[in-house]
């Protein structure tokens, strides 16, 4: 009797085995890769297109952590010295074997691509110890080398060897022909209409469970045509849901719905030196005071996102969780009749209407929100590619920007948002507040170089409680991403926060 | 024929060029290109740089006059996104966009001729007055409606037709990729020549139907009946094919509404075509690419339009060409 009991086990066993075979994907996202170039342009698309025919030294698990890939472990030599141990017998598209050279062709590629030098900048230089050694050299220390090595995707040196150019308008090698190590080769590409790719059968990761064997993939950017895509069944996998479908992708039964908080911050600068109003640190608490974060997640966003008072996202080191999002309409009216404007004053406001989820709504609830403590705002929204230019001018009192910190750390948005502006480094670049702070910019250096994650962690949170305190900026909201797929499509598993599904790991049932 | 043909050429550069001029001038207007091209954190410098290899810095005569002469060479430029020459780009799409709008004319052709007639001789029975109303329902409601409620209904509901794409397609003749080859071609074709057809098939139901009223009360029908021809003849015959004349010029009106149109339904369909490749330009802007198709189509309306006055003269041999003021 227990014979059978076992025979019978190990029967469904192994028909549950045989039941897990490989599968089609068919997805659809709003973004494609611009170019088959990994160093082209740093963008959604093109890391998402990395993730898919190339893999990483290392990279961002779900939960966060490094995860060694192509790098199998690691050690710090000296301050300015980590060496790398690479993984051996993996193999590129093309056949070719990957070596140390790889690394050391691709890092260098990387320090000449525009995009990726503000980051790589950083390295100094790369040394070969042997044929699977590399030591990566800083300039000084550098606590986020590991958060810099996950854009470090090696290429197939022999391949692209004497033909790498980086071009951004043109047609190059690089931006055509494609080989990695990754787990798909792209197999077909109509730019803007369709990527095809199949499973390498040589990838080296045979522990993952992974078991998509071709990858459809269709950038859809109309969010009713990619939901309508995956309700009628003709795609598996979507991204972006816009918040207002996301009820209707909750109902139905053969959808599941994903949801994840990202780091990605949305912000309004002040200009202060278009407005000497806004020079007043009243005025600017008043602003902060008088506009409702929670209300507009709730009505705006349907709950999809999370209001903020603060710039680092809470998994980030300079996060204070103390620092919350505050409304409060009567505090913000009186600290306007402390500052002389009662009366209040007309400001103009810029921001986009297609680049953040809602964003024009957001920023008409704004200026409903600031009319309480009679600043009349005078709103203009425009599409995302005559937007940035205006931002880079400055062009209004009030802007909107969403920023999302490549090296998912708080300094990148301290750098970047509220650094005084200096043309020479780039700091400040998108400081549209011209708010500068000689204490925040002091502690941006040291947070660069300081090995220490406890006292990095205090340099940063530092800088958030005064900016806090000065009301430098009005933090709104943290977006989230939302995904849908097919039930028997176990996403859940493969999508991360800086949405590079690693879609190699997927598995269907 | 050969002197209005002529003529007709000569109207056709005057008209390129003019378009041409407009969509140089709105360039400017849409956004900065080199904001579509790189990361967030590239120095304003680096882009400096660029803007200036690209030739963007010099003054608009500048380039436009640069513009205009490869022009005159057939090279409309490269686009920034494709990184090919931005007329071969569109080209390429060209068959999907016609394949649409043909199946469009044809899905119109069918439905509107019939429906149009029904509602002329028959004003007062119930089937006439549902077609009116129906007809005026198309008029008032916009295409990206109608091609929503279908997209709902068809593939999300009932799941019977795809929603976006255009599915397997084939090359034939070596440059033409066509969809009209297989059962998946065709599936994917249904609801986005349906939708571009819906909108234009009110307004010729109506127009069929008023001015075929117009000629049943003409004498030449009235002799007709009394030489006792057969009613089919009388309606589809002579009656017919006297309405046609307004109704030809009113279509090469349209052919630029069909324009507008597939630009809409390509985008919500995510059809492969000119007007979904435009679309997507805009938001890159990628000026070469939007110059390059303002010229085509402005092309494309100067021979469509010229055909429609070589079709008048067919139609009703009384209209000379010479005295058409063309």
């Amino acid at each position: 009797m227990k014979n059978i009991a076992y025979l019978l086990a190990s029967f469904f066993i192994l028909t549950t085995s045989f039941g897990i075979q490989s599968a089609p994907l068919s997805m659809a996202f709003d973004a494609d890769p611009v170019s088959l170039d990994p160093h082209e342009q740093l963008s959604e698309g093109t890391l998402q297109l990395s993730h898919l025919t190339f893999d990483p030294l290392i990279r961002w698990s779900q939960n966060g952590d490094i995860e060694p890939r192509l790098a199998t472990h690691w050690e710090q030599q000296d301050e300015v010295t980590l060496r790398l141990h690479l993984r051996k017998n993996v193999e590129f598209h093309t056949g070719n074997a990957f070596t140390a050279k790889d690394v050391i062709f691709t890092i260098q590629r990387l320090k000449r691509s525009t995009d990726f030098r503000a980051m790589f900048d950083a390295i100094r230089d790369v040394k070969q110890v042997d044929d699977f050694t590399v030591d990566v050299i800083t300039h000084q220390t550098t606590p986020l080398l590991l958060n810099i090595l996950t854009y470090v995707f090696p290429m197939d040196s022999k391949f692209y060897q004497g033909r790498d150019e980086i071009i951004k308008h043109g047609e190059t090698f690089a931006s055509k022909n494609i080989s990695g190590t990754g787990p798909f080769i792209l197999k077909h590409r109509e730019s803007g209409v369709r990527l095809d790719f199949v499973r390498f059968a040589n990838h080296w990761d045979k522990q993952s469970k992974g078991n998509v064997d071709s990858i459809k993939m269709t950038p859809i950017r109309s969010d009713s045509t990619r939901l309508a895509a995956l309700l009628s069944g003709d795609v598996d996998f979507i991204f972006p849901i816009s918040p207002i479908d996301i009820p209707r992708v909750k109902r139905s039964p053969n959808i599941k719905f994903i949801g994840m908080q990202s780091t990605r911050i949305l912000l309004l600068h002040m200009n202060q030196a278009r407005r000497v109003e806004f020079r007043d640190q009243r005025v600017r608490k008043a602003i902060n005071l008088a506009i409702n974060q929670s209300l507009i997640v709730e009505k705006i966003l349907k709950g999809f996102s999370e209001p903020a008072g603060q710039l680092s996202f809470s998994q980030f080191l300079g996060h204070v969780p103390e620092i919350k999002p505050v409304y409060d309409l009567e505090k913000a009216k009186q600290l306007m009749i402390d500052a002389g404007y009662e009366k209040g004053f007309r400001i103009s406001m810029m921001s986009p209407n297609n680049r953040y989820i809602q964003d024009e709504r957001v920023s008409q609830a704004i200026v409903a929100m600031l009319s309480k403590i009679n600043i009349a705002v005078d709103l203009k929204t425009l599409p995302k590619a005559q937007y940035f230019q205006e931002f880079d001018k400055r062009s209004a009192d009030m802007m909107m920007i969403g920023w999302q910190s490549d090296t998912n750390d708080s300094n990148n948005l301290f750098e970047f948002l509220v650094a005084c502006t200096d043309p020479n480094t780039g700091m400040g670049a998108y400081n549209a507040s011209s708010y500068c702070n000689a204490q925040i910019d002091e502690r941006i250096r040291a947070a660069n170089v300081e090995m220490s994650p406890s006292l990095r962690a205090k340099l940063l949170q530092d800088i958030e409680r005064i900016l806090a305190k000065e009301s430098a900026v009005v933090p709104l909201l943290w977006q989230s991403l939302a995904w849908g797929a097919k039930q028997n499509f176990k996403i859940e598993n493969i999508v991360n926060e800086q949405n590079f599904p690693h879609i190699g790991d997927l598995v269907v049932e | 024929m050969l002197h209005f043909l002529f003529r007709r050429v000569i109207q056709a550069i005057i008209v390129m060029v003019v378009i041409s001029i407009i969509s140089f001038l709105v360039q400017g207007r849409l956004g900065d290109p080199v904001q579509q091209m790189v990361g967030q954190s590239v120095s304003l410098e680096d882009r400096e740089n660029l803007r200036e290899e690209l030739g963007l810095n010099d003054s608009l005569v500048d380039q436009y006059m640069r513009f205009a002469k490869n022009a005159i060479k057939g090279d409309l430029g490269v686009s920034y996104y494709y990184k090919e020459p931005a007329l071969e780009v569109i080209l390429r799409k060209v068959p999907a966009t016609l394949e649409l709008s043909f199946s469009a004319i044809v899905l119109i052709i069918v439905i509107s001729i019939p429906c149009g007639v029904i509602a002329a001789i028959r004003p007062k029975s119930l089937l006439s007055k549902a077609l009116m109303f129906f007809s005026s329902i198309g008029l008032s409601v916009p295409i990206f409606i109608i091609a929503i409620f279908l997209v709902y209904f068809f593939s999300v509901e009932w799941q019977i037709a795809p929603s976006f794409g255009r599915g397997e397609t084939e090359v034939i003749f070596s440059f033409w990729e066509t969809g009209f080859t297989s059962w998946d071609g065709l599936q994917h074709l249904f609801l986005p020549s349906l939708s571009l057809a819906l909108a234009l098939m009110p307004l010729f139901v109506r127009l069929i139907r008023s001015e075929m009223m117009e000629v049943l009360q003409s004498e030449y029908i009235k002799f007709a009946w009394a030489k006792g021809l057969s009613p089919m003849r009388i309606y589809f015959v002579h009656a017919l094919k006297n309405t046609l004349l307004p109704i030809i010029t009113v279509a090469g009106i349209q052919a630029g509404t069909l324009v507008a149109y597939t630009i809409l339904t390509e985008t919500i369909f995510q059809w492969p075509g000119m007007g979904f490749l435009f679309w997507d330009a805009i938001s890159r802007v990628d000026t070469p690419l939007i110059s390059a198709y303002l010229m085509v189509v402005g092309a494309m309306f100067v021979i469509t339009n010229t055909l429609v006055d070589l079709i008048y003269g067919l139609v009703n041999p009384t209209v000379r060409l010479s005295s058409h003021g063309l």
